[in-house]
C-alpha cells in the first residue's frame, strides 16, 4: 500500500515541467486539467500510502526511497532520498489535499488571468517543493525544499509583477526569509559537522545514543527556529507576509496560510530529538509563539483590509502551533497546523469570494449586508470564523485546547496567559471582520456593488468541502477527558516524534481548562456583536478615547518603519558606497586603465613606424650589431 | 702564381662594389656588379670549387644580372638620380657598417686562429656534388626545384599587364 | 697555397661594402643589386668554409643559395615592375604607405 509514496513529490513535479516547458502551446483546459489531476492523483497516494502506515508497526519506519548520492564531499554525503513515516504523511495529505481543492478553486478565480498557464505552472512548481520538503529524508534536501517554496513564494506574491507593490511585496518576502535561511544554514552545518550526517534517522539516532551535547542542541534548535521565523513569520521576521497579501488569493490561501507558513512547524517537529535536548531552546520556542499570537492579534483587530487581517491571523495562529512545539507537545502543534489548514484557507478561499464578488473591493468599511446576496460564501465563511475562534464542536476548539490544556499542564503558565490573551482577540477580530462584511447596512461603493454576484461551482464547491472538514476534522484529536485513546491523532504521530510528558492534570482541571477555552471563544464572538453590531458607535469612541494606541494598533506598531530605517536604509547606503568608490573607481578604473595602457603604448610604438624602409633596414643593422656583439661578449 | 691572382681578384671584387657606391648610374652600377660577380667566380675557382664557380658566372652574372639589366632597361630612367637631400640615414648606416666590420673582423679572428692549413684534396668536382646532392640533400634539391617553379610563376603572374586574364 | 681565411677576410668587406650601397642608394633596383651582393659574400664565405674543412656541404649550400637567389631576384624584379607601373617611380622614399 505504501509502495508508491515516492511518486507524491514527482507528480505535481512533473507537470510543473510540462508546464513550464510545453505551457504556452497548451489550450487553457488542458492546463487545468494537467495541473489538477496531477495534484489529486497525489493526494490518492498520498491517501493510500497513508493507510498502508497504520498496518505497519512502529519500528519498521521510517519508510526511505534512495534515489542518489548527491553531495559526497569527504565526509560528508547528502543523498536525494525521501522517507515516509507518520508526520510526513500528515503532512503530504494537507499539502495535497488543500492544495488540490485550491488549485480547482483557481480554476474559476484566474479564470480571465491572461497569464493562466504561468500561474498553474508556479502552483504546481511550489507543491513540489513543498513535497519535496516534507518528505525528505535528511535535512539538506529539506533545505532544498525550502528554498524551493521561499522561490515559489516570491514567484506567486509578485505575480502580477507589473503591480509595483507586488513586485516589491516578492522581494520582500525572498529578502526576509534570506535571512532566517542564514541562520538555517548554520544550523545544518553544526548538525552536520559535529553528528557526521543530515539523515533524520541517523541524527535521532545520534540524539538517542547520547552524542549529541545540550549545547550544541541548544544551539542548532536555536538556529533552526531562526530561520523557522522567517518562514513561519514569527516574531521578527513576520514583516513579509501582511505584504505578500499582494499576490492573488488562492496563493494566500495555499502558501501562505496551509503550507509553506507552515513548514517551520513541521521542521521543528521533525527535530523534535535535537529540541528534546535542549530546554532553552524549547523555551524560547514557546515565548516567541505566545507573544507573536497575541502581538498580531492586537494588529489585526485595526485592521481594514479583508486579506491583512487574514493573514495576522495567520501569524498569530502559527505563533499558537509554535506555543505546542515549544512545550513539547509537537502532536499538539501539528494537530493546529492540520485544523488550522482547512479553515485558514477556507476563510482565504472565502474571502477571494467575496472579492470576486464585489469586483476587487478589499476594504471591510465598504461592505455589509452580504449576507443576504453571497448564499454559499456567506455560511462557508461563517464556519471558518466559527472554527478559528475555537468554538466548542468544531475542529479549531480541539486543537486550540490541545495546545492550551498541554502548556498549562507542563507548568508553563505564562505561555498559557498569552494563549488565552490570544484566543480572546482572535475571536473578536475574526467577528469583527464577519460582522462587518456580512451583516449590517450596506455600505457598498457603487461600482463595487454593480455586479454583485454569487461564485461559480468550481469557487463554491471548494469552500463547501473545506467548510466540511473545519467542522468535523477535530474528532481525530479528541481531548484526554474523553478517555486515553481518545487523541487518535496524537497516537498516530507518537512514533515520529519524542514528546515531552506533558504532566498530569486531574479531569476537574481538564473540563475547567475545557470550560475557560469554550467561553473566552464564546465572549470574544460577544465582543465583537456588542462593538459592531449592537452598538455600532462604540468603536469610534473607544478610537476618540484612546486615539494614540488605536494609531500604535492600526500602524502595526512602527514595525516595517523602523526596521527600515535600522536595517534596510544602512544596507542601501553602503552597497550605494561600495558601488561609487569600489566597483566604479576600482574595478572599472583598472579594466579601463588596463585597456588605455595597452592603447597608450601601441601609440607610442607606432612612432617608430615611419614607413621608411631605410629607416626600417637601419633598426635591422642596429639590431645585427647589438647581436654579434652579445656573441662575441 | 696563385696569390697575384688572388689579390687582383680581390681587387677586382672590392673596387667594383666600391665604385658601386659613387657611380650613379644604374645600368652603369649592374656592369659593375656583374663585374664583382665574375671575380667571385674566379675566387671561388681559386678555392677548388670548380663546378660552383661555373654556376656562378652562368647563373649569376649570365642570368641574374641580365634580368637586372631588362628591368633597368624597362623603367627607362634617362638619367641618374640626384643625391639625397637627408643624409642621416647614410651616415648612421656607415657608422654601424664600419661597426660590424669591426665586430665581424674580430670573430674571423677567433675562430680561425686555428685554421691556417688547406688540404690539398681536389674537392669540387661534379661528381662529388652530385653525388651529395642527391644523397644526403635530396629533400632539399626537390623543394628547391619546387620553389623555382613558384617563382616562375609567380613572376609571370606579377608581370602581367592589366586587362589580359 | 692561400690560406681560406684570407678569403674570409674579403667576404667580410665584401658584405660590409654591400650594407653601405644598400643605405646610399636612393632607388629600389640597386638597393636590390646591394642585397645579391651581400649574399655573394656570404657565399664565398661557404666555399672557404667548405674547402678549409673538406666538407663538400658548404658548396652544396652555396648551390641552392644561388639557385634560390635566382628565384627571388625573378620575383623580386617583377614586384619591382609593378609598383613601377603603380607609381611611376623607384625611388624608395617615396614609398610611405605602410606608415604608421
Amino acid at each position: 500500500m505504501t509502495d508508491f509514496f515516492w511518486l507524491i513529490p514527482l507528480l505535481p513535479g512533473a507537470s510543473a515541467l510540462l508546464l513550464v516547458i510545453f505551457g504556452r502551446w497548451l489550450p487553457k483546459k488542458a492546463v487545468s486539467w494537467l495541473a489538477c489531476l496531477s495534484v489529486l492523483a497525489s493526494f490518492l497516494i498520498s491517501l493510500v500510502s497513508f493507510f498502508g502506515l497504520t498496518r505497519i508497526a512502529p519500528e519498521n519506519l521510517p519508510l526511505v526511497k534512495f534515489f542518489f548520492r548527491w553531495i559526497e564531499a569527504g565526509v560528508f554525503r547528502a543523498d536525494f532520498s525521501f522517507q515516509f513515516d507518520p508526520l510526513s504523511s500528515i503532512m503530504t495529505l494537507v499539502v495535497t489535499g488543500v492544495g488540490f481543492l485550491i488549485h480547482l478553486y483557481s480554476v474559476g478565480y484566474m479564470g480571465q488571468d491572461r497569464s493562466y498557464t504561468r500561474y498553474f505552472a508556479y502552483l504546481n512548481l511550489f507543491t513540489f517543493a513543498m513535497l519535496i520538503l516534507v518528505m525528505s529524508s535528511n535535512i539538506v534536501l529539506l533545505f532544498v525544499g525550502w528554498e524551493g517554496v521561499g522561490l515559489c513564494s516570491y514567484l506567486l506574491i509578485g505575480f502580477w509583477f507589473e503591480r509595483p507593490r507586488a513586485a516589491s511585496a516578492g522581494k520582500k518576502a525572498f529578502l526576509v526569509n534570506r535571512i532566517g535561511d542564514a541562520a538555517f544554514l548554520l544550523g545544518i552545518f553544526f548538525i552536520v559537522s559535529n553528528i557526521g550526517s543530515g539523515e533524520f534517522r541517523e541524527i535521532n539516532e545520534a540524539v538517542k545514543a547520547g552524542g549529541v551535547s545540550p549545547a550544541l542542541a541548544t544551539l542548532v534548535g536555536l538556529l533552526l527556529f531562526a530561520g523557522a521565523t522567517g518562514k513561519s513569520a514569527q516574531i521578527p521576521l513576520y514583516v513579509w507576509l501582511p505584504d505578500a497579501m499582494e499576490g492573488p488569493t488562492p496563493v494566500s490561501a495555499l502558501i501562505h496560510a496551509a503550507t509553506m507558513v507552515t513548514a517551520g512547524v513541521y521542521m521543528v517537529s521533525r527535530m523534535s530529538y535535537v529540541f528534546s535536548l535542549s530546554g532553552a531552546a524549547l523555551e524560547i520556542v514557546g515565548i516567541i509563539g505566545g507573544l507573536t499570537a497575541v502581538f498580531a492579534g492586537t494588529i489585526a483587530i485595526a485592521q481594514n483590509d479583508i486579506k491583512r487581517i487574514l493573514a495576522y491571523s495567520t501569524i498569530s495562529q502559527i505563533g499558537y502551533m509554535f506555543i505546542g512545539c515549544g512545550v513539547g507537545a509537537y502532536a499538539a502543534g501539528m494537530f493546529h497546523l492540520y485544523t488550522h489548514a482547512f479553515f485558514k484557507s477556507l476563510l482565504f478561499l472565502a474571502a477571494g469570494s467575496v472579492m470576486h464578488a464585489l469586483s476587487g473591493e478589499l476594504d471591510i468599511r465598504r461592505m455589509g449586508g452580504l449576507r443576504r446576496h453571497l448564499p454559499l460564501t456567506y455560511p462557508t465563511f461563517l464556519v471558518g470564523a466559527v472554527a478559528i475562534a475555537g468554538v466548542p464542536f468544531l475542529s479549531g476548539f480541539f486543537s486550540k485546547d490541545a495546545i492550551l490544556t498541554r502548556a498549562f499542564a507542563s507548568g508553563h503558565y505564562l505561555v498559557w496567559g498569552l494563549g488565552i490573551v490570544g484566543a480572546v482577540l482572535t475571536a473578536f477580530y475574526m467577528f469583527r471582520l464577519v460582522f462587518l462584511t456580512f451583516f449590517g447596512e450596506e455600505r457598498l461603493d457603487h461600482e463595487a456593488g454593480a455586479h454583485l454576484h454569487e461564485s461559480p461551482p468550481v469557487m463554491t464547491v471548494p469552500l463547501v468541502v473545506l467548510a466540511f472538514f473545519s467542522i468535523v476534522a477535530g474528532y481525530v484529536g479528541l481531548p484526554v477527558v474523553f478517555g486515553e485513546k481518545a487523541d487518535l491523532f496524537s497516537r498516530f504521530l507518537e512514533p515520529a516524534l519524542r514528546s515531552l510528558p506533558g504532566g498530569h492534570l486531574g479531569i476537574g482541571t481538564e473540563w475547567l481548562l475545557i470550560l475557560v477555552a469554550a467561553a473566552l471563544a464564546l465572549a470574544g464572538i460577544y465582543w465583537a456583536y456588542f462593538f459592531y453590531l449592537k452598538s455600532p458607535q462604540t468603536p469610534h469612541l473607544f478610537v476618540a478615547r484612546f486615539p494614540r494606541m488605536y494609531r500604535l494598533l492600526y500602524n502595526k506598531y512602527y514595525v516595517d518603519e523602523a526596521y527600515e530605517k535600522l536595517f534596510v536604509r544602512p544596507v542601501v547606503r553602503g552597497s550605494e558606497f561600495v558601488y561609487d568608490g569600489f566597483d566604479l573607481r576600482v574595478i572599472d578604473g583598472t579594466v579601463n586603465g588596463a585597456a588605455s595602457a595597452a592603447g597608450f603604448s601601441g601609440r607610442i610604438l607606432s612612432l617608430f613606424q615611419s614607413g621608411l624602409i631605410k629607416d626600417y633596414a637601419l633598426i635591422f643593422l642596429l639590431g645585427v650589431v647589438l647581436f654579434v656583439g652579445w656573441l662575441l661578449m | 702564381m696563385g696569390v697575384v691572382i688572388f689579390f687582383l681578384l680581390s681587387l677586382l671584387s672590392v673596387g667594383s662594389v666600391l665604385a658601386m657606391i659613387f657611380i650613379k648610374n644604374q645600368a652603369y652600377n649592374a656592369l659593375l656588379l656583374v663585374l664583382a660577380f665574375v671575380s667571385l667566380g674566379g675566387l671561388f675557382g681559386l678555392l677548388d670549387a670548380p663546378f660552383v664557380a661555373a654556376v656562378q658566372i652562368l647563373i649569376y652574372a649570365g642570368a641574374i644580372m641580365v634580368l637586372f639589366l631588362f628591368v633597368i632597361m624597362m623603367i627607362n630612367l634617362k638619367h641618374g638620380l640626384a643625391a639625397e637631400k637627408k643624409k642621416h640615414a647614410f651616415i648612421i648606416g656607415i657608422v654601424l657598417a664600419a661597426f660590424l666590420l669591426l665586430e665581424l673582423f674580430l670573430a674571423w679572428k677567433r675562430a680561425f686562429s686555428s685554421i691556417e692549413r688547406p688540404t690539398k684534396e681536389a674537392l669540387g668536382g661534379p661528381a662529388g656534388l652530385g653525388r651529395l646532392l642527391f644523397t644526403d640533400y635530396l629533400y632539399a634539391f626537390e623543394i628547391t626545384s619546387i620553389l623555382i617553379i613558384a617563382a616562375l610563376v609567380g613572376s609571370i603572374v606579377l608581370g602581367k599587364k592589366k586587362g589580359r586574364e | 697555397m692561400i690560406p681560406p681565411s684570407y678569403f674570409i677576410v674579403l667576404s667580410l668587406i665584401l658584405f660590409v661594402l654591400g650594407i653601405v650601397v644598400f643605405f646610399v642608394k636612393r632607388d629600389l633596383i640597386t638597393m636590390f643589386m646591394a642585397v645579391e651582393v651581400m649574399l655573394n659574400a656570404a657565399n664565398l664565405t661557404f666555399i672557404a668554409l667548405a674547402k678549409a674543412s673538406a666538407n663538400l656541404s658548404g658548396q652544396v649550400i652555396v648551390f641552392f643559395v644561388i639557385t634560390v637567389a635566382a628565384a627571388e631576384a625573378a620575383v623580386g624584379l617583377a614586384i619591382i615592375m609593378l609598383v613601377f607601373r603603380q607609381r611611376n617611380s623607384v625611388l624608395v622614399e617615396e614609398m610611405r604607405s605602410m606608415k604608421g
